[in-house]
């Protein structure tokens, strides 16, 4: 598996992270590595094998319908960066 | 029973290389025969911390005044009688584990401003019982990384010989057991993070089946594998802590028991390619074999088996865990909670600028993988064929544990690196979890108890795993050969 820049450019735009040129070097040649050394997973025969999703038991493990206090607003917001009484403030979206 | 009077070592040389731990049992009868306050006990460990945390790093958050202040209430308890199961028990969580109005940073910068709302239920329900909780320990950032050398605020050091590694993630928790600065450390496990540097600094360490104990309130990095549990010095101390931190909770929906009536079968099984793998020390091999020795002095047949799936181990565990990590850590976004960058161009540069300055490189690397692996484009070559090779590794662990009780093994292939040996490589660091990480992947309990010192007196390790929800058994055999 060769990895590109472009692709680590596109992964880490959807990873929401910002390398510098150096950093994107070093990324792209570490998970090329990593990507390399997960093959090892090829080498095992998995047909007509259904993929493990849940590791217990616990199926629909469903709590009583019942209306809860959740976090407190007040307590919420305290721990944003950038707030106003009501909500958690971000930079304009619509200009 | 020796009448050996433990008030003296805490009263009188709190501080002096020759204090002698003892098993929670033990202090409590002191405590309730009045020998001893819980005030004392917990400035014997504010005392050692004092002395040994600047060097080692273990603790990020001492909660002196607290401590103290709590412990003159459970002191008050025990003498009205109302005093919990665990009164007076001095714990450590680690920095992944979120309590009341309390900072927990996950060893990351990302997190350097935040506080819980509310506490992790095995928290919460140590402190129900009475424990008293002295610090937050250091860890690697979000539980990535296996020498705590990736934690923002800089690496634990072995309490043994300080230029070794601690191990990790849980590195300041096991470090703090050894250096007795607490009785008991709260540890979290995903792919070894207990047993692991439990197994570096000599101490024991249990990560229980995944269902057992609540997840709610620890900080997430693969959610199909994370664990909470206990490290000491005494396995009976671990099981008093996980009596009391198991079970519904009603916040975590994978939580699953039920009575388990597994017949003994008096047989232990050891994989043939862990024990003749060719990074294995020979010194631990050794250690090894004089251990299946003394179990079959107990009556136990002691079987090899084979494990053809020895290489898909880590692969399988990191595509799983890169790809669930990558979701977990998409919350760390600037807006809700922890670090936020200054002037930011608009609302994609702010997430972009705020997670690359927060995250550490292990944790980005991750996090890309992570997000490789799920892209449309690799999704059923990496991440589905992952979930496949799980599925045949629980099964055939299963298979295993049907025949026989425990599947032991060394707990890591060495004692503890250098500090900075295995930094510049990953791969090279994720080799560390190779004996470990079979438990995450299939989800069964797992503790690593002290197997003696190597040549040059770093502790070994020795793992035994169990059948799902068996960690009364695994005590059990554990208290057998400590």
């Amino acid at each position: 598996m060769k990895i590109s820049t472009e692709e680590i450019e596109k992964i880490a735009h959807l990873a929401r992270l910002e390398l510098s040129n150096e950093q994107k070097e070093e990324m792209r040649s570490s998970v090329e590595k990593v990507l390399v050394w997960m093959e090892a997973l090829n080498e095992v025969d998995t047909d007509g094998i259904e993929p493990l999703v849940h590791i217990t038991e616990a199926l629909n493990n469903f709590r009583p319908d019942e209306a809860k206090p959740t976090l407190d607003r007040t307590k919420a917001l305290n721990l944003g960066p950038d707030t106003n009484d009501q909500y958690f403030k971000v930079p304009q979206v619509i200009e | 029973m020796e009448k050996f009077n433990y008030a003296f070592v805490f009263k009188i040389v709190p501080v002096l290389m020759n204090y002698i731990p003892v098993p929670y049992t033990e202090l409590r009868k002191q405590l309730f025969q009045g020998s001893i306050s819980c005030l004392e006990v917990v400035e014997s460990f504010l005392n050692r911390i004092e002395l040994n945390n600047k060097n080692l790093n273990a603790f990020l958050e001492v909660y002196g005044d607290e401590a103290k202040q709590r412990a003159k209430e459970v002191d008050n308890k025990i003498k009205s009688g109302t005093a919990g199961k665990l009164a007076g028990m001095v714990v450590g969580i680690k920095d992944l584990l979120c309590y009341e109005n309390h900072h927990s940073y996950a060893g990351s910068k990302i997190l350097n401003t935040f506080k819980s709302t509310f506490s992790a239920t095995a928290v919460q329900r140590l402190l129900d019982e009475d424990a008293i909780i002295i610090g937050r320990q250091n860890c690697d950032e979000f539980g990535m990384g296996s020498t705590n050398e990736n934690s923002a605020y800089g690496p634990v050091l072995n309490f043994q010989n300080q230029s070794k590694v601690a191990g990790g993630s849980s590195g300041g928790s096991a470090v703090a057991v050894q250096a007795d600065m607490c009785q008991v450390s709260l540890g979290t496990d995903t792919g070894g993070s207990i047993r692991m540097p439990a197994a570096f600094c000599g101490v024991a360490g249990l990560k229980p089946t995944y269902g057992k104990v609540s997840r709610w309130g620890l900080i997430a990095y693969a959610s199909s594998f994370d664990t909470i549990g206990p490290m000491g010095k005494f396995v009976s101390d671990l099981d008093l802590v996980m009596e009391v931190i198991a079970g519904e909770d009603g916040n975590d929906s994978t939580l699953f028991e039920t009575a388990r009536n597994y017949t003994k079968t008096q047989k232990v099984a050891y994989i043939k390619e862990i024990v003749e793998h060719s990074s294995l020390q020979p010194e631990i091999k050794n250690a090894f074999f004089d251990r299946l020795e003394q179990l079959k002095s107990l009556g136990y047949e002691v079987k090899a088996v084979d494990f053809p799936y020895l290489e898909q181990l880590l692969p399988t565990y990191y595509v799983l865990t890169t790809a669930e990590s990558s979701s977990n850590l998409s919350r760390f976004d600037g807006v809700k909670f922890g670090h936020r960058t200054q002037n930011p161009h608009n609302l994609i540069d702010m997430y972009k600028k705020t997670r690359s300055e927060g995250f550490g490189e292990e944790v980005k690397r991750r996090i890309m993988l992570g997000t490789f692996v799920l892209s449309a484009d690799y999704f059923d070559a990496y991440y589905t064929k992952a979930q496949k090779v799980r599925r045949l590794i629980k099964d055939y662990t299963d298979t295993i544990l049907k025949d026989c009780d425990f599947i032991i093994s060394p707990t890591t292939s060495s004692t503890a690196y250098s500090i900075g040996e295995k930094t510049l490589d990953p791969i090279q660091m994720y080799l560390g979890d190779l004996f470990t990480v079979q438990a995450n992947v299939t989800g069964l309990p797992a503790i690593s108890i002290p197997m003696g010192n190597d040549d040059s007196g770093m502790p070994m390790g020795f793992q035994i795993m169990g059948k799902a929800f068996d960690e009364k058994q695994i005590v059990a055999l554990s208290k057998e050969l400590v």
